[in-house]
């Protein structure tokens, strides 16, 4: 959607010659401001996990970077659990974007192109999730994941990760097929396809750039929580796990190693998905 | 639909309804009767421990008051944010991922990340030495020092979740159509006013989401405080992790779980009445 910004820019330029060069200085002055508001903490905790020891608890601390080096993060990643947590979080995370997609997108699908009894009932299921702090509901699944042998595994915390991924992935691919026109389908069937190979050959090659971006959101979903992780683990906890855990003991550069790799590739995923961040977002929050 | 198709929908809902009702229902079901059980059948026990806790009118307290702080805050400063990129004529596209890069951070990265501004000997503390405010590195975030602690946990919420909002805010807005405002500016209304009296009223489905996610997951805010807090700042979702995790009293846990969910249901309803559209009056 914001593909629509280099459309509009024609229309724009002729009543930017009237706006007041004052004005758009104020606007670009309060601009800066916001960008200097996201992106400096973001920078400070950068300068934090490449500083190390000496940078942390150097006094007073200047805003350039000095002391900085790789050896702090490597340091940090040769504590012992450290890369298994890493390993964990990456296991629960693309379980979660598989288990997600899985089950989200056949129910858009339906949703999407079929009327049928209990669609509404359906639907409220999904919304109900929304009013509910779905990560607290991890508490009373320990005894029964203790007793299933899921407790301590990615593959359990993925689980509760994919409730909170699900209602979101059926309701973005929901919108995402009834954008593809039907005819297509109807299309390929009066030429010979079965209902599977029209879905598989013409649907799915168009919903995919869509797929991938519910795929991205579903994985930044499960990387980033941390009650339910915290909750569900005690030796194979996830990193966001990990780094509530040591919290209180670990010497201040490590946490900030620890938050700097888990900002890192949320902010890439970010990038990746930009364009369809507002559709989605349209989409998930009617 | 023909009724040899009519199976087919079911088919692919099938397996989300069997999932959500595993691991959405059956713990939803399972928490609330936790946290009635005690020894012998059904009991109180468990909330009257939770209500005698020492830290529970604490943790309500502060809870409610992030939630009062951050929630407005967030959507105001959303709406300044959505408002100021629309008169952008160029570098739109750019604006609009920086602002929105929080909304792939994690409620912990965002305190890890404001603690390294606020700790002692952080960035805060140098500035305001270099401006010769403090003689030395000072503490914000003990426990003699609750306001600050509680203005810098405030702030790091502020600055993970505003994004969320601009992004359903300006997804609200992309559906409002231009001719409205043109109108009425013909109409000679000044821009507060057609800010006031049009934009506000058709954004309003897009403000109750924001509002009803943004909310739930301020009740819920855990992370964040214990990033820069520790246990300072007592919190209902904290201290529900505290008595499962440490005090392994999972009734006492699932009580303040019921309590959570009482609550966030509580404002999804009354947001839902409160902001609620006639359908004629969607744009």
């Amino acid at each position: 959607m914001t593909a629509t910004t280099s459309e509009v820019q024609p229309a724009t330029a002729a009543r930017s010659m009237t706006l007041p060069s004052a004005r758009r200085l104020l606007l670009w002055t309060g601009m800066a401001v916001l960008f200097a508001w996201v992106l400096v903490p973001i920078y400070f905790v950068a300068l934090g996990a490449f500083g190390g020891r000496l940078g942390v608890f150097r006094w007073p601390k200047s805003i350039w970077p000095s002391d900085v080096s790789f050896a702090p993060m490597m340091q940090f990643l040769a504590i012992e659990g450290v890369f298994n947590a890493l390993l964990n979080s990456l296991i629960a995370a693309g379980l979660t974007v598989v288990f997600s997609i899985l089950l989200g997108a056949p129910a858009g699908y339906a949703l999407a192109r079929y009327a049928f009894r209990g669609q509404n009932a359906y639907r409220l299921l999904v919304l109900l999730t929304r009013a509910f702090p779905l990560a607290i509901l991890a508490l009373p699944l320990t005894v029964s994941f203790i007793r299933l042998g899921l407790y301590d595994t990615p593959f359990g915390v993925s689980l509760i990760h994919t409730v909170l991924a699900l209602p979101f992935a059926a309701l973005v691919t929901q919108s995402l097929f009834m954008g593809i026109p039907r005819e297509y389908e109807e299309a390929a069937w009066v030429f010979g396809c079965t209902r599977f190979q029209a879905f598989w050959k013409v649907v799915m090659p168009l919903a995919l750039p869509g797929l991938a971006a519910t795929a991205i959101f579903a994985f930044v979903i499960s990387w980033n929580e941390v009650f339910a992780a915290s909750i569900l683990t005690v030796r194979e906890r996830t990193l966001t796990a990990y780094l509530l855990k040591i919290l209180a003991e670990s010497p201040l550069h490590y946490r900030f190693a620890g938050g700097f790799i888990l900002i890192l590739p949320s902010v890439l995923f970010i990038f990746a998905v930009r364009k369809y961040l507002f559709a989605v977002w349209g989409i998930a929050s009617k | 639909m023909s009724s040899r198709t009519s199976w087919i929908p079911y088919a692919l809902i099938a397996p989300s309804v069997l999932f959500l009702a595993a691991f959405f229902l059956v713990p939803l079901v399972q928490t609330v009767w936790l946290s009635f059980s005690g020894d012998e059948g059904l009991s109180l026990v468990n909330y009257q421990r939770m209500a005698g806790d020492l830290n529970f009118s604490l943790a309500i307290q502060n809870t409610f008051l992030l939630t009062l702080v951050v929630v407005p805050i967030q959507v105001a400063l959303a709406l300044v944010m959505a408002t100021m990129v629309s008169k952008l004529e160029k570098g739109r596209d750019i604006a609009l991922w920086i602002l929105t890069i929080p909304l792939g951070i994690s409620d912990l990265a965002a305190g890890l990340a404001w603690l390294s501004l606020l700790q002692n000997t952080g960035y805060l503390n140098s500035a305001l030495y270099a401006l010769g405010i403090i003689p030395g590195p000072v503490g914000w975030l003990s426990q003699e020092t609750p306001w600050s602690l509680f203005a810098a946990i405030a702030m790091a919420e502020i600055w993970r979740a505003t994004a969320i909002v601009l992004v359903i805010l300006i997804a609200g807005l992309q559906l409002i159509p231009k001719e409205f405002s043109e109108a009425a500016e013909i109409f000679g209304a000044q821009p507060w006013t057609r800010f006031r009296r049009i934009t506000l009223p058709l954004l309003k489905p897009s403000l109750q989401s924001a509002l009803i996610l943004r909310t739930v997951l301020a009740f819920e805010v855990f992370a964040v405080v214990y990033a820069l807090g520790g246990r300072n700042f007592p919190v209902l979702a904290g201290e529900a992790y505290t008595w499962q995790n440490e005090n392994q009293n999972y009734g006492v846990a699932a009580a303040y779980a019921v309590l959570i969910m009482a609550i966030s249901l509580a404002a999804t309803a009354l947001y839902l009445r409160v902001l609620r559209t006639r359908p004629e009056q969607l744009p």
